[in-house]
């Protein structure tokens, strides 16, 4: 058995002295495993850093064994992003979401949402944005996808801006009006697919990470008794806290 | 097939291949050369293992392993009070040791923040930093972790943490090792080095 393909680094385990256990997000393999022999030494340590893209090619003599991985690299993202701390949580965080997905199933546009996620890290403006966006796309993979196409109630599709905990779908903000207390605010940039891309502001930011992190809790990291990762709780303090800081 | 050797043989052997650095092959020779030199090398060695195992105690101020407690790092008058390095593990520790470029006082952490092994905050010796940190005599920080995602993830975790206190908080350059050819580096380690660069 054997196969090329291309490659996100999520995640890199020693295995004994000289080798390494790497965890990619394939662009058509989906997160797939595969040792890589001499992975500890010099020369590979700095292209087995989470975020950095590479060439792949797996190899195994059946289809069900680890196998091993030829990588070669692509991008180096990581050396990129290690001085910025968001952008280094965010990553952290995003590979601990594609870490939650199965393996060996392909996910089929996650790997370019992903690169486009990563590539744009260092813009601390769009960082948050896109990030939520990630955790949205995250969801509706592992079968637990928002839809904010229209109204739960009423079946309208303007004037959406709330969310319901429990469906995960859209209500109006006339619909929503009795349940104010309970519903969650819906960010405006999570549903102007067709329109031209409007920056949000920091409370539609909060918003935002507000209603993943209630899917997130509810469905994936509750059910696995976790608790909401550090990286995602660092990442918001320090987007929060940076655009404060751009906020004249 | 039939073993070669008895039971305690055995044992030693698979002992011996559970340290870093020795498969079953080497164990196996080492366990030759061990029983070979039994006067010479193998009692002396079980008595200082024995020591070893009674004494080694684990520094509960900073983290460091040793005989003592305070060790003696921490016990030694000569030490710069105001400055803390913090590493990752003891080996980064003896590192930084062995090549003698502070004289600071150490700070081991137990492992860096890593998700993929379920290593968070509360995992490693984070609070006992910031207790260290509290009694304000401390003006540097330094935190010499691995320039790896995992390291710098918990060095930013960290000076988040620290940035309520009056103090500079430092970490290692990333770039070019001394002898390193140019044409032999990754892009990463070129981007940092260049993005570092500082005027001559």
């Amino acid at each position: 058995m054997d196969w090329q393909d291309e490659g996100i680094i999520v995640g890199v385990r020693r295995h004994g002295e000289t080798s390494a256990i790497v965890e990619l997000l394939t662009r058509e393999h989906g997160r797939h495993v595969g040792l890589v022999r001499g992975g500890r030494s010099k020369r590979m340590q700095p292209l087995l850093q989470m975020g950095n893209e590479v060439v792949t090619e797996w190899r195994a003599r059946i289809e069900d064994h680890l196998g091993e991985y030829r990588l070669e690299a692509k991008t180096m993202r990581a050396a990129h992003i290690i001085n910025q701390s968001s952008a280094l949580f965010a990553l952290g965080h995003m590979c601990g979401l594609i870490r939650l997905l199965p393996e060996r199933e392909p996910h089929h546009g996650l790997f370019d949402v992903m690169q486009i996620v990563l590539d744009k890290l260092s813009d601390s403006q769009l960082a948050a944005p896109l990030v939520i966006r990630f955790e949205q796309h995250i969801l509706t993979e592992l079968g637990f996808g928002l839809d904010l196409t229209e109204c739960a109630l009423t079946g309208a599709r303007e004037d959406l801006a709330y969310v319901s905990p429990k469906t995960g779908r859209a209500v109006t903000r006339a619909a929503a009006a009795p349940w104010l207390d309970k519903v969650l605010p819906l960010p405006a940039f999570l549903i102007q697919n067709d329109q031209p891309f409007l920056m949000p502001d920091q409370q539609s930011i909060i918003d935002g990470f507000a209603l993943t992190g209630h899917f997130l809790e509810r469905h994936v990291y509750g059910p696995r008794g976790q608790e909401e990762p550090e990286t995602r709780r660092s990442f918001i303090a320090s987007i929060l806290k940076r655009n404060q800081t751009a906020t004249p | 097939m039939a073993a070669v050797t008895g039971p305690e043989i055995e044992r030693l052997i698979q002992l011996l291949a559970r340290v870093p650095g020795l498969g079953p092959r080497s164990a196996r020779r080492a366990a030759l050369h061990l029983v070979k030199k039994r006067e010479a090398l193998l009692k002396p060695l079980a008595d200082a293992m024995q020591i070893a195992h009674e004494r080694i105690i684990t520094c509960t101020t900073c983290g460091n392993i040793d005989t003592q407690n305070p060790c003696t790092l921490c016990g030694d008058p000569r030490r710069d009070d105001s400055l803390i390095v913090v590493v990752a593990d003891v080996a980064d520790l003896w590192a930084l040791e062995r090549a003698q470029v502070t004289t600071g006082r150490y700070h081991v952490l137990g492992g860096v923040l890593s998700a993929l092994d379920g290593v968070g905050p509360k995992d490693l010796a984070i609070e006992s930093l910031i207790q260290r940190i509290a009694t304000g005599t401390i003006r540097e920080v330094i935190l010499a972790l691995n320039a790896t995602v995992d390291g710098q993830t918990t060095a930013h975790y960290i000076t988040e943490l620290l940035s309520t206190y009056t103090l500079t908080v430092t970490r290692l350059a990333h770039g070019v090792p001394v002898g390193g050819e140019l044409d032999y580096l990754d892009e990463g380690t070129l981007h940092a080095a260049i993005r570092q660069r500082t005027a001559v």
